[in-house]
C-alpha cells in the first residue's frame, strides 16, 4: 500500500523557506497569497492492510519522521 | 542487441564523432562497432576525455621538478614531495555546462568529482578553492545562476567536509549564459601511500563500491565537448547529475581505510564517462585487459541496457582492482561504512576491455588504443582581426580622471573587485581545524598536521607542513593579449603567494576556451599555452596536471579565454605567515616595484578595471610582464619577511595601487559585523610625468604594498634596493581616512565607508 | 582522566575535537563508532559536528538512533559529562538529552565566520574557567543553527539559568544584528537541567590553537577538564 506523510512546520515556528516563497510569488504577480509553509512529503510503500500500516506508520512518524517539537504531520493512506 | 539503434551517419555525428573517427575506429578494431562500443568511442574520444584537439598544445607545459613524484597526465592528479616523506596531491578542473544548465547540482558534482581525483591518489583531501565566472550582476538569470551554484558549492564542500579556503569570482558580459565553475581540491599523503589506477596483476578481481548506478549523467563528456545553446541544453537536462556528498565521505574514508590495508592493485574513480573510462583506462595503464559484466553492476533503474550502465556517469562511484586473496578485506571495510559494493570483472592479459552483459559479449575492444590512440589534431590558428583595434588603441581618447574620489568608490563597489564575503560565508572555510589564513587576504594558508595523513601519522614529533594556494586570472587581459595576459595570471598567483610568506611549487591550470575550431579562438589557446608556460617555468612551479574546457560559447559569442591558474607555495615557519591588511599605526607603508611599467605606453590602462568600469572600454594593450622582475621580486618580498621585516603585504591587482591601498586599509575582519579598519596617509607627488588615472588605478605588474614598523622602514628600503627592486616609502598607517596625494591634488576618503561599498556591493545586488 | 568522542557517519569535526583534546590539552581520547553500545570508561563523551547521515530528513534526526546514543544516554542519566558541538548539538536535541531543536539559518544560507559569545552563566562545567566578563570569540559552521523551543520551556531555561552562550557584538551586547541564525534570545548553548550535558553551535575545537591565532575556545574544555579533576593541570 502506498502511504503519504505530509510534514509541516508547527504554526508557531518561523518559517523563513515559507516566507521567502510567499515574498517570490507576490514578486512574480501572484495575487492573493496570504500564508505559504513549506515541509517535507514522503511516500512510503508498505506491507498490510490499512489499519495495520496506519498504526505502524504514526509510530515511526511519531518517533522519527516528524519532530515533535517543531513539526506536526497527517498521514494519507491509499486504499 | 537487436534493439539496438543500427549505426548510420546521423548516429555517429549525434556522437560527436567524425566520418573520420569512424573510419580510424574500424580500423583500429578491424570491423564495424556495434552500438555500444560506437558509445564508448564518442566518450573516450571526446575532447573532455581525449584532449585531441590540445593535447598537442600541452607538451608545451614545464612538468618537470625534483619535487615531482607523479607528473601531469600520468594519474588522475599530479603528486608533489614537500619533505619528511610528505605529499600533496592537487588539481583544478571544471564543471562548466553542467552548472549553466542545472547551476546547483552541475557545481556540486564538480566539487565532488575534484574531491574523487584527489583521494583516489591515496591522499586524504584537505581543503579545496574555486574560480567562478559570471555574467553581470544586474541580469536576473546572472543571478540565479551564481546564487545556484555557490549553494551547490557550499552543499557539497560542507557537507563533504572539506574547508573552502580561498577563490576568485568575475563578474564579465562576455559569461553570460556560459558560466565557468573550476574546482580545486589538495590532499595530504606520504609517499608510501601512493595510489595508481592501473588494472595490475592478472586474475586480480576488479570491484565497483558506491551507490547504484542510474541515468544520471548519460554521456555527459559528449555533452561538455559540444557548443552550449538552448537546444542543447534542453537535449541535457537529463545529463546532469545529481551528487551526494554524504556518500562521497563515506566513500573516501572506506577507499582510505582499504588503501592501508595493501589489498589495492589499482584505483580509479568513476568521473567523466563512468564505467567506461575507469575500466580502460586502468587497462591501459596496466598494460593488461579488464573483463567485466554488467549484470553485476548495482543498478538504481528497471531495464538499464549496457549503453546505458557503461556511459552513466552516477556520481560517488569507485573502482577498485584487488589483490586476489584480499577480497574479505573490501568487503569487511565497505560493510562497515554501510556502502554498496559489488565484484563485477577481473583483470585479463589480453589488453582487452571485454564488457559482458549476463555473460554474452557486448563490447570487446582494445584498451590502450581507446584510452591513448584518440585522434590528435593540430587546429589551425589565425591571430584574431580584434587585436588591430586593441593594438592601436591610445590613451589620446581618455581624459584624465578628474574626480579620482568618485572613481576609487565605484571601482571597489564593482562586484568583480568587490569583497565576496557574500560567497566566502557560506563556505565552512574552517574545517579541519587547519586553517591559518582565511578567505579575505591574498592567499589561503593552512597547516598540515598528523591527522591530514590518511590513517593519521605516528611520528612523535611530526613534521607540521604550511601550505599557501591562490588561483588567478584576469580574463580581460587575456582577451586583449592571450600570451601576455596569461604570463601575467601565473606572476600575479606567485606574487599573491609570496605576500602571504609562500615560495611557489607547483602549478594547476583549467584552460576555458571557446570552439577549437574557430581558428581565431585556437590562436588565443595557443598563445595562453605559451604564456603560462613561460611563467610556470620562471617561477620553478611545474604543471603538475589540469583541465581543458573548450566550446565556452554561446549563441552571442564566445567567453573571454580564460586560462584559470591556481598555484600553490610552501612556507617555511609559521613566524613568515603575512596577511594583507595593515596592522599597526605609525607603521610605514612602502611600495615595491616600479609605480608605472616602464615603457607601457597606456600605462597600464590597457584592459584595466578602471577602463572598464568609468569609461565604458575593455580596450588597450594589457600591461606586459617581465617574469624576471617578478622573479626578483617574490624572492626579495620573500627575504624580507623571513627577516621578519614586514607586517603586511598586498599586490596591486585589479583597481591598481588605489584599490590595494584601500582593501589594506580595512579587509581585515575581526568577527561578525567588527572590521577593523586602519587608514594611512599616503604621498605620491614625488612621482612625476605620469596621469593621475595610471598612477591610482592603472595596473602594471610587478608591484607590491608593504608595511613595515617605521624603524624598519629604511632598513627595508636599502635591502630592496640591493636586490635590484625600486623601493619608495609612500605613506604612515594611521587615522580614518585614506589620504593620497598626488602632483595635482590631494584625496580623502573615510575608511569605513570605502569598507561599506566594498563589503556591501555584491549582498546587495542579491538581496 | 579520558575523552570520547562520538563517530557517526558524515561526522567531520571528529578529528578536530579528539586533536584538541588529545594534542592541545593533552589527554587520553579515543574515537567511539557509533555502532559501539557503551562509552567504555570514558570521564566525559563529546558529540562532534558535521553532517551525521548527510543531515537528511532533519540534521542528527538518523544519528540519534545510533547504538551508541543509547550508551550515552545513560552515561548522561549517572551524571556523566556530555558535550555536543554543532552537530553534536543537533543530535542530543533530537534524542531528547536537550529541550528545543536547531532549524534552518533565518538568513537560509550557511553562515561560516567568527562570532562573539556572551558567557550567560558561569556555573556550568562548560564554563566554570572562563574569565567573569570575557567575550569569546569562537568561528560557527552551520547551516541549521537557529535554536527554537516553544514558551514554557524557554520560560524554563532561562529561569533556570540554563542559557550557556547568547550571540552578542563586539561590545557584549545582545543585539538581533548579532545573531547570525535567528536563534531564540540569541541563544548559542545550553545546558539540561542536572547541568551535565551541554550543546553549543559554536566550534570551540577550532579556537583553541594559538597556531590559528585563536585561543577562546580553550575555555571550554579547561572548564570541563577542571570540572572532572579541580586537582588537573592542562597542557
Amino acid at each position: 500500500m502506498k502511504a503519504k506523510v505530509i510534514i509541516t512546520p508547527k504554526a508557531e515556528v518561523l518559517d523563513p523557506q515559507g516566507k521567502t516563497v510567499q515574498t517570490a510569488l507576490e514578486q512574480m504577480g501572484c495575487t492573493g497569497v496570504s500564508d505559504v509553509r513549506v515541509g517535507k512529503y514522503i511516500e512510503i510503500e508498505m506491507d498490510g492492510d490499512h489499519d495495520e500500516v496506519k498504526a505502524k506508520l504514526s509510530e515511526y512518524a511519531d518517533k522519527f519522521l516528524a519532530n515533535p517539537n517543531i513539526e506536526d504531520y497527517r498521514l494519507k493512506l491509499e486504499d | 542487441m537487436s534493439s539496438d539503434p543500427s549505426i548510420t551517419p546521423e548516429l555517429i555525428s549525434e556522437h560527436g564523432l567524425t566520418a573520420e573517427e569512424y573510419d580510424r575506429i574500424k580500423e583500429i578494431i578491424g570491423r564495424e562497432p556495434n552500438y555500444v562500443e560506437l558509445g564508448i568511442f564518442s566518450v573516450m574520444w571526446s575532447e573532455h576525455c581525449s584532449y585531441k584537439n590540445t593535447r598537442a598544445l600541452l607538451k608545451g607545459f614545464p612538468v618537470e621538478s625534483p619535487r615531482v613524484l607523479v607528473g601531469a597526465g600520468e594519474e588522475n592528479a599530479g603528486i608533489l614531495d614537500i619533505g619528511d616523506n610528505l605529499a600533496i596531491s592537487f588539481k583544478i578542473e571544471s564543471h562548466n555546462h553542467p552548472s549553466a544548465v542545472e547551476p546547483f547540482q552541475g557545481a556540486a558534482t564538480g566539487v565532488g568529482g575534484i574531491i574523487r581525483d584527489i583521494f583516489t591518489m591515496g591522499a586524504r583531501p584537505v581543503c579545496a578553492i574555486n574560480s567562478l565566472r559570471f555574467g553581470d550582476l544586474s541580469n536576473s538569470e546572472v543571478r540565479r545562476l551564481f546564487r545556484g551554484v555557490v549553494s551547490g558549492i557550499a552543499h557539497y564542500g560542507n557537507c563533504f567536509g572539506i574547508p573552502t579556503v580561498a577563490g576568485e569570482v568575475y563578474f564579465d558580459k562576455s559569461y553570460e549564459g556560459n558560466p565557468l565553475v573550476n574546482a580545486f581540491a589538495l590532499g595530504v599523503l606520504r609517499h608510501d601511500q601512493i595510489a595508481r589506477g592501473a588494472a595490475k596483476g592478472v586474475g586480480n578481481p576488479v570491484f565497483y563500491v558506491g551507490p547504484a548506478t542510474g541515468r544520471d549523467g548519460l554521456a555527459g563528456a559528449a555533452f561538455a565537448s559540444q557548443d552550449l545553446t538552448e537546444k542543447s541544453a534542453e537535449q541535457q537536462r537529463s545529463a546532469v547529475q545529481v551528487g551526494d556528498p554524504f556518500m562521497e565521505k563515506l566513500c573516501m574514508e572506506a577507499c582510505l581505510e582499504l588503501l592501508a590495508t595493501g589489498a589495492v592493485a589499482g584505483i580509479q574513480d568513476m568521473g567523466a564517462a563512468g564505467l567506461t573510462c575507469s575500466t580502460c583506462e586502468t587497462a591501459a595503464r596496466g598494460g593488461t585487459g579488464v573483463e567485466i559484466d554488467l549484470a553485476k553492476v548495482p543498478q538504481r533503474s528497471p531495464g538499464m541496457t549496457p549503453y546505458e550502465i557503461l556511459l552513466s556517469e552516477s556520481q560517488e562511484r569507485m573502482l577498485i582492482i584487488v589483490e586476489k586473496g584480499r577480497e574479505d578485506e573490501v568487503k569487511r571495510i565497505f560493510d562497515k561504512w554501510d556502502l554498496p559494493w559489488a565484484e563485477i570483472g577481473k583483470v585479463t592479459d589480453t589488453g582487452q576491455m571485454v564488457v559482458k552483459n549476463h555473460g554474452e559479449v557486448v563490447a570487446d575492444l582494445p584498451a590502450a588504443k581507446l584510452a591513448d590512440e584518440a585522434p590528435v589534431y593540430h587546429r589551425e590558428a589565425k591571430e584574431p582581426v580584434y587585436l588591430d583595434e586593441v593594438r592601436s588603441f591610445t590613451l589620446e581618447a581618455i581624459e584624465d580622471c578628474d574626480d579620482p574620489k568618485s572613481a576609487l568608490e565605484k571601482l571597489l563597489e564593482w562586484p568583480t573587485i568587490a569583497s565576496k564575503n557574500w560567497v566566502y560565508r557560506q563556505y565552512d572555510h574552517m574545517v579541519r581545524a587547519n586553517t591559518m589564513v582565511n578567505p579575505g587576504s591574498d592567499a589561503a594558508v593552512i597547516r598540515i598536521k598528523a591527522d591530514s595523513v590518511p590513517g593519521g601519522d605516528e611520528r612523535e614529533d611530526f613534521p607540521e607542513k604550511i601550505i599557501a594556494l591562490a588561483v588567478d586570472c584576469n580574463a580581460t587581459h587575456v582577451y586583449l593579449d592571450p600570451y601576455e595576459g596569461s604570463k601575467a595570471s601565473v606572476a600575479e598567483c606567485a606574487r599573491n603567494l609570496a605576500c602571504s610568506g609562500a615560495s611557489p611549487i607547483g602549478t594547476t591550470d583549467n584552460l576555458n576556451f571557446g570552439n577549437p575550431h574557430n581558428p581565431e579562438l585556437f590562436w588565443q589557446l595557443k598563445e595562453s599555452v605559451r604564456g603560462l608556460s613561460e611563467g610556470c617555468t620562471a617561477f620553478d612551479a611545474p604543471v603538475t596536471g589540469g583541465n581543458v574546457s573548450l566550446y565556452n560559447q554561446n549563441p552571442d559569442g564566445a567567453i573571454d579565454p580564460t586560462p584559470t591558474v591556481a598555484m600553490v607555495g610552501v612556507v617555511e615557519d609559521e613566524a613568515h605567515v603575512t596577511t594583507q591588511w595593515f596592522k599597526d599605526k605609525g607603521d610605514a607603508v612602502i611600495l615595491l616595484g616600479e609605480p608605472v611599467g616602464k615603457g607601457d605606453t597606456l600605462c597600464g590602462l590597457g584592459g584595466s578595471a578602471y577602463l572598464q568600469v568609468i569609461h565604458g572600454c575593455k580596450n588597450g594593450k594589457p600591461p606586459v610582464c617581465d617574469l624576471g622582475i617578478e622573479r626578483t621580486l617574490g624572492t626579495t618580498l620573500l627575504g624580507l619577511i623571513q627577516s621578519d621585516l614586514i607586517k603586511s603585504a598586498h599586490d596591486c591587482s585589479e583597481g591598481g595601487l588605489a584599490v590595494a591601498l584601500a582593501e589594506s586599509c580595512f579587509s581585515e575582519l575581526h568577527g561578525r559585523n567588527t572590521p577593523c579598519f586602519l587608514g594611512a596617509d599616503v604621498d605620491l607627488s614625488d612621482i612625476k610625468d605620469v596621469r593621475s588615472d595610471a598612477l591610482l588605478f592603472g595596473e602594471s605588474h610587478g608591484r607590491i604594498v608593504i608595511s613595515t614598523s617605521d624603524i624598519d622602514a629604511v632598513k627595508t628600503l636599502e635591502r630592496a634596493k640591493l636586490m635590484g627592486v625600486p623601493a619608495q616609502r609612500i605613506g604612515t598607517v594611521g587615522g580614518d581616512q585614506l589620504k593620497v596625494k598626488l602632483l595635482n591634488g590631494e584625496y580623502a576618503w573615510e575608511v569605513a565607508g570605502l569598507h561599506d561599498l566594498w563589503w556591501n556591493s555584491i549582498g546587495n545586488a542579491m538581496a | 582522566m579520558n575523552f570520547a568522542v562520538l563517530q557517526f557517519p558524515g561526522s567531520n569535526c571528529d578529528q578536530d575535537c579528539a586533536h584538541v583534546l588529545r594534542n592541545v590539552m593533552g589527554y587520553p581520547t579515543r574515537l567511539l563508532w557509533h555502532k559501539e553500545n557503551n562509552v567504555g570508561d570514558a570521564d566525559a563523551v563529546v558529540v562532534p559536528g558535521g553532517f551525521s547521515y548527510g543531515d537528511y530528513l532533519r540534521t542528527g534526526s538518523i544519528a540519534r538512533f545510533s547504538p551508541v546514543m543509547g550508551a550515552v544516554k545513560e552515561f548522561a542519566d549517572n551524571g556523566g559529562f556530555v558535550l555536543g558541538i554543532c552537530n553534536g548539538f543537533q543530535i542530543l536535541c533530537e534524542a531528547g538529552l536537550l529541550p528545543g531543536a536547531l532549524i534552518r539559518n533565518r538568513s537560509l544560507q550557511f553562515r561560516c565566520e567568527h562570532v562573539y559569545l556572551k558567557v550567560a552563566t558561569y556555573d556550568s562545567p562548560f564554563t566554570s574557567q572562563i574569565p567573569e566578563g570575557k567575550l569569546m570569540r569562537i568561528p560557527i559552521a552551520h547551516g541549521e543553527g537557529n535554536y527554537f523551543c516553544d514558551a514554557n520551556t524557554l520560560d524554563e531555561i532561562e529561569a533556570n539559568d540554563r542559557i550557556l552562550f547568547q550571540y552578542a557584538d563586539r561590545e557584549g551586547d545582545i543585539t538581533d544584528h548579532a545573531n547570525p541564525n535567528g536563534s531564540l534570545k540569541n541563544i548559542a548553548g545550553i545546558c539540561n537541567a542536572e547541568r551535565n550535558v551541554a550543546g553549543m553551535m559554536p566550534h570551540p575545537e577550532r579556537a583553541a590553537e594559538s597556531a590559528l591565532n585563536e585561543k577562546d575556545g580553550r575555555l571550554v574544555f579547561e572548564s570541563l577538564i577542571q570540572s572532572l579533576n579541580p586537582a588537573s593541570t592542562t597542557a
